[in-house]
């Protein structure tokens, strides 16, 4: 059988698979549709959580942004899952214990204010929606790579099977769909990678390859030897800073607290029975992302090892298949600016801007382009993506393994986008609907409205997949500095701070909110003219990192007004001494 | 913590739970710190001098390492919990 066939088999089985679990758990009630009901296992809910925490970004970027970035990569694999540290020990075992449906149903609460609830909706919707935007263009990008559909076809086929197990099956449905999801995502991972990291090293754990001495007889480590190239083709060394220390620190650490501050992270803690399990569980969801997140440096460095080894000084004709294949869609470009016939690979671009196909080919059959050429030596450009997509191919494994590789991409965009419509959902039918502008409204009346705010949501989020607005690529820290900023201190305080009040939190919140999304849009969006390097920034910080700052703002802002105005009243009180204990004190 | 509103019988010891709760917090949040933001970020240069197998030791700990003892901390949480929270008598299970 072909790839393409197989490809078929393996995404279809998968889908199969989703839609029995969706019918087998749907769900009856708005507990059953917000949380599972309160009855998911902590292992379940680990798997459920990693599932939804990884994205298409996690499972085809990650590992390319590592293999191209070296050392500045950390920043996104300490922050992603350094974020889970302080879920665990700071939010989720009395966010558990508070026990309600959605997080601004906490912020509601906690604060006595339904305009902090409504403030809360408002940051959630925000950091929701940007994140599901590229989550739909991820599952268009797999399926229009590997099914070779038009992008349109596969957002739209994406959109079809999210709306049937998330409408039908809220978090039930979604949180045991997941639970398969991270399964076919894991292994569609590690399978290459073992093979990799045998192909280079002779060992089968990756984690242990990425520190071991390349198989070629010469002993030395696969770091030492990746630095070394790289420093003779004029890169900098792969385990050398190239960010300054200020920016990875902030970036750091805006990624961290914007994990733990992520809606859609949060609530899968609401799922599990008891206040000892929301602990255990955030440990199994690290241990689950962990094997994922150790593998990607190895897969990186092995990929970028690779890459150079297959290409570089190469004669163009005789370069492997896999070069032709992703040159056709663009995704690889070589200019033979030298006229050798050879590939020449080095630092810098190799001609300016995008690629702009002639649509004529050159001498060796390289696909033209019409850019001007610039006057480093380095000859063709990748995109990162690419690499573990391509690493089946590149180490030459069966085609079974790239049909893997398509499934688990589709499950990892599926899970994450299925996790971000419910609470996108939660938030308008429980906390706009029932505790806000319709408090009479029935259970049946909660539902529906939960469903088909779920499908109202997947329709938009469809629509940016198909028609991304220009920015949104670059806006990914959005979410994370704008969660970083105006939840998570928010959340934090309202669970260690019992004279934080109603006013200090909403000047903190919408303070932190401002602050961030100002300085992402001047900075990041082109309506105004602003330079964004390192000479204009902040303290030098970018807006990647910037949420760190929101932080700080969102704090000094709300104990300052909280000082100066009225003090938490006794009843909120007792619910913060409430959440704190587990369960009540034998008297 | 503020005394204005009264004291009920039990709160002294549901205050010392929640100290006993805090410092633990504390402690593991200071590994947490030293792993990624000291080891990782703001000494990784010193640590780079030593090697550890094939990795140096700081871009170890920024790429590998932290993310195993982040896995470590909450377990050790969830445990020394369970314990304080049976002594409390304040346990679920």
């Amino acid at each position: 059988m072909d790839t393409q066939t197989l490809t078929y088999i393996f995404v279809g089985l998968s889908f199969a698979l989703y839609i029995g679990i969706a019918i087998w758990s749907r769900a009856g009630s708005t507990s059953e549709f917000y949380v599972a009901g309160g009855h998911v296992h902590p292992v379940a809910n680990g798997m459920a959580t990693a599932a939804d925490w990884m994205s298409a970004a996690s499972f085809i970027s990650m590992a390319g942004i590592i293999a191209f970035a070296g050392y500045d990569a950390s920043v996104y694999l300490m922050g992603w899952t350094g974020g889970y540290v302080l879920l665990a020990l700071l939010l989720a075992p009395y966010l558990r214990k508070f026990g309600q449906f959605t997080v601004p149903d906490f912020i509601g609460e906690r604060y006595y204010s339904k305009l902090a609830r409504i403030v809360a909706v408002v940051c959630l919707i925000v950091i929701s929606f940007t994140y599901i935007a590229g989550q739909m263009r991820g599952v268009g990008v797999v399926f229009s790579r590997f099914l070779e559909l038009p992008i349109e076809w596969g957002v739209v086929i994406g959109m079809g099977i999210v709306f049937f197990y998330a409408v039908l099956g809220g978090m039930k449905g979604i949180t045991y769909t997941q639970v398969a999801q991270y399964c076919v995502l894991i292994f569609a991972y590690l399978v290459p990678a073992v093979f990799i990291s045998i192909l280079i090293t002779g060992n089968p754990v990756p984690q242990l390859g990425l520190g071991a001495a390349v198989a070629d007889g010469s002993g030395i480590s696969v770091l030492a030897k990746l630095d070394a190239t790289l420093v003779d083709l004029g890169f900098s060394a792969f385990t050398e800073a190239k960010k300054t220390k200020i920016d990875i620190f902030a970036i750091t650490l805006a990624l961290m607290v914007g994990t733990a501050g992520l809606p859609h992270v949060i609530v899968r803690f609401f799922t599990v029975p008891r206040v000892s399990d929301a602990r255990k569980s955030a440990g199994y969801a690290l241990v689950f992302i962990a094997l994922l997140y150790t593998t990607a440096p190895a897969v990186g460095a092995f990929a970028r090892l690779n890459f150079i080894d297959s290409v570089n000084e190469k004669s163009y004709a005789a370069a492997p298949a896999w070069v032709k294949t992703w040159e056709e869609i663009g995704l690889i470009t070589w200019v033979d600016k030298n006229q050798d016939g050879v590939i020449q690979y080095a630092a810098g671009a190799p001609f300016e801007g995008r690629a702009a196909y002639t649509g004529d080919t050159g001498l060796h059959g390289e696909r033209l382009v019409s850019n001007a050429p610039t006057t480093n030596e380095n000859e063709i450009i990748v995109d990162r993506d690419i690499m573990v997509l391509a690493n089946p191919e590149i180490a030459n494994l069966p085609g079974w393994v790239v049909a893997l590789v398509a499934a688990g991409g589709v499950a990892a965009a599926l899970s994450t986008a299925a996790g971000l419509l419910l609470v996108i959902s939660a938030s308008i039918s429980h906390d706009l609907l029932k505790k806000t502008f319709r408090p009479k409204i029935t259970e049946r009346g909660e539902l529906m409205a939960a469903r088909v705010s779920a499908a109202a949501a997947i329709v938009v989020a469809g629509y940016l997949g198909v028609n991304p607005p220009g920015f949104v690529a670059q806006v990914v820290a959005l979410a994370f500095g704008l969660a970083a900023s105006s939840l998570f201190p928010a959340i934090l305080m309202g669970i260690f701070f019992k004279d934080m009040n109603r006013e200090g939190a909403i000047a903190g919140m919408v303070s932190g909110l401002v602050f961030t999304l100002g300085y992402i849009v001047y900075f990041k969006s082109p309506w105004f003219g602003a330079v964004n390097s390192a000479d204009f920034w902040l303290f030098g910080i970018s807006p990647e990192g910037i949420g760190a700052v929101g932080m700080v703002v969102n704090f000094a802002a709300a104990i300052g007004v909280a000082r100066f105005t009225k003090a938490t009243p006794l009843s909120v009180r007792n619910l913060v001494d409430n959440i704190r204990m587990p369960k009540a004190f034998p008297r | 913590m503020s005394n204005e509103h009264k004291t009920k019988p039990g709160d002294e010891t549901a205050a010392v739970y929640w100290r006993e709760n805090v410092k633990l917090v504390c402690g593991l949040l200071t590994i947490w710190f030293a792993v990624s933001f000291g080891a990782g970020i703001l000494f990784v240069e010193a640590l780079n001098n030593i090697q550890l197998g094939g990795f140096k030791l700081g871009f170890w700990f920024a790429q590998q390492g932290s993310i195993f003892v982040f896995v470590a901390l909450i377990f050790v949480y969830a445990a020394r919990m369970r314990v304080i929270e049976k002594r409390f008598g304040v346990s679920e299970e």
